[in-house]
């Protein structure tokens, strides 16, 4: 295959690029504390959660912007972004779907997620954030009677507040890292899960987040708390509008799992990349930490990525229970400018625990795709140990993949592994499957799906299937 | 059914064919012998479609359609099938799932719908038997791992499956012990129909033996030196190529 038929069959136009036409109800372009007060004050929050907000930009103000990824972009100007942006007529919020904007709906059908169909064919239950505020709820009711509670975070700060107070920043401090300490002075809306001690929750939890409008910044903030022996998987799923200009995204998402407690966490990500020059795209820049706090807990995150101008973001585990386990599956694509520095941070602190890292990147075209990863055992983490495996495929000639694999053993009975493969997509295997009648197209998405295999296979049945189509349309172009 | 007409392709500047003739009619199997590196897989590959190759010269008719017009897949979906001498290791992608894939995509072309899960699974455990091969094929990665025997036969099994109009079978005997070559013929020799034909690149008259080609040609060099009947293929066996290399 020449660059050229490659470039074509990368090349695609984004399939969900188009706005939704809702009235906003946005607040002015700019940050400071007012505009900090305002949001808290549209959102009806209490006086200590203010506090916290403030807290966190006073921080955020000393900070400076991370500058040691593999990525290339302008400045942001965070004065030129809109921190608050809320759907009109949400009044007391729809009790259902028939009291929906039926635009809302329309968008999520053009984003093939039908809300009806999705509750009858997977018993998900669906907290679709839009834009900043969460619209629509379903299935509460077969949660509550578990005794799960799973509503938006600005909800649960009333419901639910001793336990809000207990856990928000309790894994990712305020300070962690600049793009966190923004997200906790203006985080817009995210979900909010507890599972009690002992429960399994009843069905696979997801929420679709969706950017809606202009210019604005989505600062999503997720607190899932798993009490002692609990279990809860939970799926995120994003895409967005095509965009002239470069979209801010810096969500929080903070795990916290009890002793004997589970949480899958699992993401497929489909944001718009901008064009081929990388304009008009995400600039994603995530921090996502678990902390497994008891005994024999377990944390494992799960993730699609193809989307984004830019992404930076390493789910992590902080494995501090004894005999705990953290696990990190990723699918990273860049294509076109698409510049994505990912990777996750195992953190070994009790003894006996164990992590896992199956990193699989793909680069297309001129895509840049870099593995960061850091596996850190503190003294006393005795047999602590760490397989990580990082395969890179690589789509033409003029893409690039890169790897970081930093390691910070400080246990001298730790055990860790480390392997690592690149590798093309080879005319060879391209042949070999059309002269089996499989199109060009088809037969590149067979071998880039079998290359990612392992990690889809960790996805939830439904999820994988969606990854799968997600990858094809990612890599879809125009030939034929 | 097939007719190649004084067919030159070469490699960059390298001539490798130069100016190949050859007639094949429907039911035929035609054994295509020759020298290492005399351009017997550059053959098939061109008839099957590789782009590594440029056609300088020359046309190839297949039931009346220019075959060099059409890409790999639609020479599939025209009932062309290429057993490759390097089968190719497909990482992750499970044997079941190309064979079903395969099949579904030359059904469609063919105006025939999909197969459902237990229609095709009943119709591979046939082939497999057949292949004498072992259901957990199905669940090994695509050549990953397979050895030069096993890979053979999944070609075979793939073309049984298939069921393709012209089938080029590319040095499909090499590297098969005595048993699997009785499997791997016999195979070959259940697809032969008035309305299929078989070029059959081979080094060694044992297959020949399974498989009673009923005209033998001899490739030195990028073309066609001569060409007769089985007998042909015993001589050569016992007279080696030297005296036709010569030619
Ligand atoms: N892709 C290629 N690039 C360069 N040379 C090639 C290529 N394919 C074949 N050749 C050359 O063409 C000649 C014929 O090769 P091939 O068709 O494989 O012969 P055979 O199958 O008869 O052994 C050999 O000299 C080989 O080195
Ligand atoms: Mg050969």
């Amino acid at each position: 295959m020449s660059q050229q038929e490659i470039d074509q069959l990368v090349d695609q136009d984004y399939k969900y690029g188009f706005v939704t036409d809702i009235e906003s109800d946005t607040l002015p372009p700019g940050l400071n504390e007012d505009v900090i007060r305002e949001i808290s004050t549209r959102k009806g929050e209490p006086e200590w959660l203010l506090e916290w907000r403030l807290e966190a930009y006073a921080k955020w103000l000393q900070m400076t912007p991370p500058e040691w990824a593999h990525l290339e972009y302008p400045p942001i100007d965070f004065q030129s972004i809109s921190y608050f942006s809320a759907p009109k007529k949400q009044g007391d919020g729809p009790k259902s779907l028939d009291e929906v904007d039926p635009a809302l709906i329309e968008t999520y059908n053009k984003l093939g997620i039908p809300l009806e169909e999705q509750k009858m064919l997977a018993g998900v239950a669906v907290d679709a954030v839009f834009d900043s505020v969460s619209v629509v709820t379903t299935f509460k009711e077969k949660l509550h009677e578990a005794g799960v509670v799973f509503c938006p975070l600005s909800e649960a700060v009333h419901s639910h507040p001793e336990l809000v107070k207990k856990f928000l920043g309790s894994v990712v401090p305020q300070n962690d890292n600049y793009y966190a300490a923004l997200n906790s002075a203006v985080f817009s809306d995210g979900s909010f899960v507890y599972i009690p001690k002992g429960v399994r929750c009843p069905m696979e939890l997801s929420t679709y987040f969706r950017i809606n409008q202009q210019n604005t910044g989505q600062f999503e903030r997720t607190l899932i708390v798993a009490e002692e022996g609990s279990y809860v998987s939970y799926l995120e799923g994003c895409t967005a509008p095509q965009r002239d200009e470069n979209q801010l995204h810096a969500a929080v998402v903070e795990l916290v799992a009890e002793t004997d407690a589970e949480i899958k966490y699992s993401t497929v990500q489909n944001w718009f990349a901008g064009d081929d020059e990388g304009k008009g795209g995400i600039y994603n820049f995530v921090t996502k930490r678990g902390e497994c706090r008891g005994d024999r807990a377990k944390i494992s995150w799960t993730q699609l990525e193809t989307g984004s101008a830019i992404t930076w973001k390493y789910p992590s585990c902080v494995l501090k229970g004894a005999d705990s386990v953290g696990e990190f599956y990723s699918v990273a694509v860049a294509g076109k400018k698409q510049q994505a520095d990912t990777g996750t941070k195992m953190i070994h602190i009790g003894p006996r625990t164990r992590s896992t890292i199956i990193s699989k990147g793909i680069s297309t075209a001129r895509g840049q795709n870099a593995y960061r990863g850091l596996v850190k055992v503190l003294p006393g983490a005795v047999d602590a140990r760490n397989f990580t495996q990082c395969d890179s495929l690589l789509i033409g000639d003029q893409c690039g993949a890169h790897t970081f694999p930093y390691v910070e053993a400080e246990e001298p009975s730790a055990q860790l592994e480390h392997e690592a493969t690149t590798s093309k997509v080879s005319d060879d295997q391209l042949f070999y499957l059309r002269t089996r009648g499989m199109s060009e197209e088809d037969a590149l998405n067979m071998v880039v799906n079998g290359f990612c295999k392992e990690v889809f296979q960790k996805l939830p049945m439904e999820f994988a299937v969606e990854a799968e189509a997600l990858l094809g349309i990612t890599l879809e172009g125009a030939v034929g | 059914m097939l007719s190649i007409r004084n067919l030159h392709a070469r490699v960059g500047d390298k001539p490798i064919l130069k100016g190949i003739n050859l007639e094949i009619n429907a039911g035929e199997v035609h054994a295509i012998m020759g020298p290492n590196g005399s351009g017997k897989s550059t053959l098939s590959s061109v008839l099957a479609g590789r782009d590594d190759y440029e056609v300088t010269d020359g046309e190839v008719i297949y039931m009346g359609q220019n075959l060099l017009d059409l890409e790999p897949e639609e020479r599939a979906w025209a009932g062309v099938f290429l057993s490759f001498q390097y089968p190719v290791e497909i990482p992750g992608v499970k044997n079941i799932y190309l064979l079903k894939a395969a099949l579904n995509a030359v059904r469609e072309h063919r105006g025939l719908p999909e197969l459902k899960a237990g229609e095709f699974l009943k119709l591979v455990r046939e082939k497999l038997k057949v292949m004498q091969m072992d259901e957990a094929f199905l669940h090994r990665n695509v050549n990953e791992g397979f050895s030069g025997g096993e890979k053979k036969r999944n070609e075979i099994l793939q073309m049984q499956l298939l069921e393709p109009t012209l089938a080029l079978l590319d040095e499909t005997d090499s590297g098969l012990d005595v048993d699997a070559l009785r499997v791997v013929g016999e195979g070959i020799n259940r697809m032969r129909a008035p309305d299929r034909s078989v070029l059959l690149v081979t080094h060694y008259q044992r297959l020949l033996d399974i498989v009673k080609p009923d005209f033998v040609h001899v490739l030195a060099h990028g073309e066609i030196k001569l060409s007769g009947d089985h007998t042909l293929a015993e001589k050569l066996e016992r007279e080696g190529y030297e005296g036709i290399e010569a030619a």
